[in-house]
């Protein structure tokens, strides 16, 4: 299945702390004896579609990226670890530079791209932003939203309420048609550029469609101590 | 990698848990595409085993028949992609004598340890065996199915005196179905019947010499060998009937699961001096043996196709409790489910 023009693109973001202090991003940390990216990157080793699988990470965490694949996935020529940047999209926008430079980018390139700390994403969800993606050029993972979300402008008092049966909370992966990914997002003023959350959002404003798929209960993100506690819990099945 | 694991939890529960799949340089991982539903597996859904045994080995993934596709192999037997048939029987030892399935040292998928219903499953290359191109996937779901009648049929021949010119299967469910096709299909020659409880049943039976309600067997009816493919609480009136209609020095060979005790008939078995040849399970030859026959005739799957009953397409595990409530309610035929979870 080689040449189908997908790439995984594993966000491993988080702050650039120096090896040797306290903190280690949250990626890094282990659950089942295994750092979470590792984990991460193996769910989409185990599907073929993928042409490439990279891997972005703070510079100063490249190597030792590089070094836990190599120990923990040997033999895994489809894994490529990059630089990111200082933002999730320009993040992005280095995975889409680095297929171009390879001569591979083109209208029909898919990115699925994946938060390093959401190790519990499943095959289903990979293989439906694919289809997703291919067939809309753009699509999110989401969860219906269980409690009822409330905005409030002025962090004091609420402004709106909004109708739970049509709030959604966003996981990842998103995936995109690349090429039009970036020419949405060069389009965008310095100001805009700032309100971006997340990589739909460059879509969404400029009023481009993006398909919902249904995410996981259990496809957490690993952010807080609370949360490795639950992924150790989800893990401990007899 | 951490893998999802559908678990029965108890009776009519599954749960989602995770379980750490590691990559090293000897186990291949495949995706599990489609998998069929075994009243083994049902006797676990259902809560019909007895309560210790339901205590020992709850939570446990179900099913034992199934295939997938081959999505990592360091071991570089398989393509990745190819369509493979996984063997449920997993063997700790070898042993010139007993074969694999009665090793009492052996597990079981869906018996010992966690079945196919998981994200992918983590197996060593002699755990699976390549399909034909372009094979029914769905009547490929439950290979192992059918190779417990191939299983039962070779370890028969190996048993059975050489007269063999009549033989009777008793059951007209899946098993019945699946033996009688093998034996008519892998020995043209012998006259198989096949007697039943259920007329409309017996009349999909088209390929074999002829079929009987039970209570209707002509009195001069005579077989030179059976096979019991009944189980249940009617398996030991099967066996008694065999005993009766069976020639001299005939062997039976007994594939119906029971979870009561079956009464028989002893008098007679000593008085006709018959063999009776338990049969469970099967092993790597005989998946072997069965895939090669489904190469050389290809009639076989077209015949096993009458058999595919409902087929569910999972994505939620409320998808996997709809499969085994259908499944319970069928009369003939396997579920098989479309993974997509």
């Amino acid at each position: 299945m080689e040449g189908s023009n997908i790439y995984g693109v594993v966000l491993a973001g988080g702050k650039g702390t120096r090896m040797g202090n306290v903190e280690k991003p949250k990626q890094f940390m282990e659950i089942g004896g295994k750092p979470i990216i590792v984990h991460t990157i193996e769910k989409f080793v185990v599907n073929a579609e993928f042409d490439k699988i990279l891997v972005l990470s703070p510079k100063q965490w490249i190597k030792h990226t590089g070094d836990l694949i190599r120990k923990y996935i040997p033999g895994n020529d489809r894994i490529v670890v990059l630089e990111g940047g200082v933002t999730r999209n320009e993040t992005i926008m280095n995975a889409i530079s680095y297929i171009d430079r390879e001569g591979c980018l083109n209208e029909d390139t898919i990115i699925v791209t994946h938060d390093s700390v959401r190790p519990f994403v499943t095959h289903r969800i990979l293989e439906e932003n694919i289809r997703y993606a291919r067939e809309f050029g753009a699509c999110d993972t989401v969860i219906p939203a269980t409690d009822t979300i409330v905005e409030s402008k002025d962090g004091q008092m609420i402004s709106t309420i909004p109708d739970r049966m049509e709030m959604y909370q966003g996981q990842t992966p998103q995936s995109f048609k690349a090429l039009h990914l970036r020419s949405l997002y060069q389009s965008l003023s310095k100001q805009e550029k700032e309100i971006l959350t997340d990589a739909c959002k460059i879509l969404v404003i400029k009023g481009e469609k993006v398909h919902l798929v249904e995410g996981e209960e259990s496809n957490i993100k690993i952010t807080y101590p609370y949360d490795m506690r639950v992924a150790e819990a989800l893990l401990g099945g007899r | 990698m951490l893998n999802a694991v559908y678990q029965l939890k108890k009776p009519r529960q599954f749960e989602m848990v995770f379980k750490d799949v590691t990559f090293d340089q000897e186990h291949i991982i495949v995706r599990p595409t489609h998998l069929s539903i075994c009243n083994a597996d049902q006797r676990y859904y259902q809560g019909t085993r007895p309560e210790e045994i339901l205590r020992k080995k709850l939570p446990m993934a179900l099913i034992h028949e199934g295939i997938g596709r081959v999505v990592y192999d360091p071991t570089g037997q398989f393509e990745i992609g190819d369509y493979v048939v996984m063997i449920p029987n997993l063997p700790s030892e070898e042993d010139a004598v007993i074969a694999e399935n009665y090793l009492r040292s052996s597990k079981f998928r869906a018996s010992s340890t966690d079945g196919f219903l998981q994200e992918y499953i983590e197996t060593v290359p002699d755990r699976l065996v390549k399909l034909p191109e372009g094979i029914n996937l769905t009547v490929a779901a439950f290979t192992e199915f059918v190779s417990v009648s191939f299983h039962a049929i070779s370890r028969f021949m190996e048993t059975a005196n050489t007269k063999r010119s009549r033989i009777g299967v008793w059951g007209d469910g899946n098993l019945g179905y699946t033996t009688s096709l093998l034996l008519k299909s892998m020995y043209p020659e012998i006259e198989v019947y096949v007697m039943g409880v259920n007329e409309s049943k017996l009349h999909d039976f088209t390929f074999v010499d002829g079929v009987y309600l039970v209570t209707e067997i002509p009195e001069d009816f005579k077989i030179d060998h059976a096979f019991e493919c009944v189980g249940g609480n009617g398996a030991h009136k099967a066996i008694n009937q065999i005993i009766d209609y069976i020639n001299p020095e005939g062997t039976i060979g007994i594939l119906g699961v029971s979870e009561d005790l079956a009464p028989i008939n002893t008098r007679m078995v000593l008085e006709k001096g018959l063999k009776i040849v338990g049969s469970s399970r099967s092993g790597r030859k005989d998946f072997t043996g069965l895939v090669e026959l489904y190469r050389e005739k290809p009639e076989i799957v077209e015949y096993l196709e009458n058999i595919v009953g409902e087929q569910i397409t999972i994505r939620e595990i409320k998808d996997i409790t709809r499969a085994f409530e259908m499944d319970s309610h069928k009369l003939i035929g396997k579920t098989v489910m479309v993974w997509d979870k």
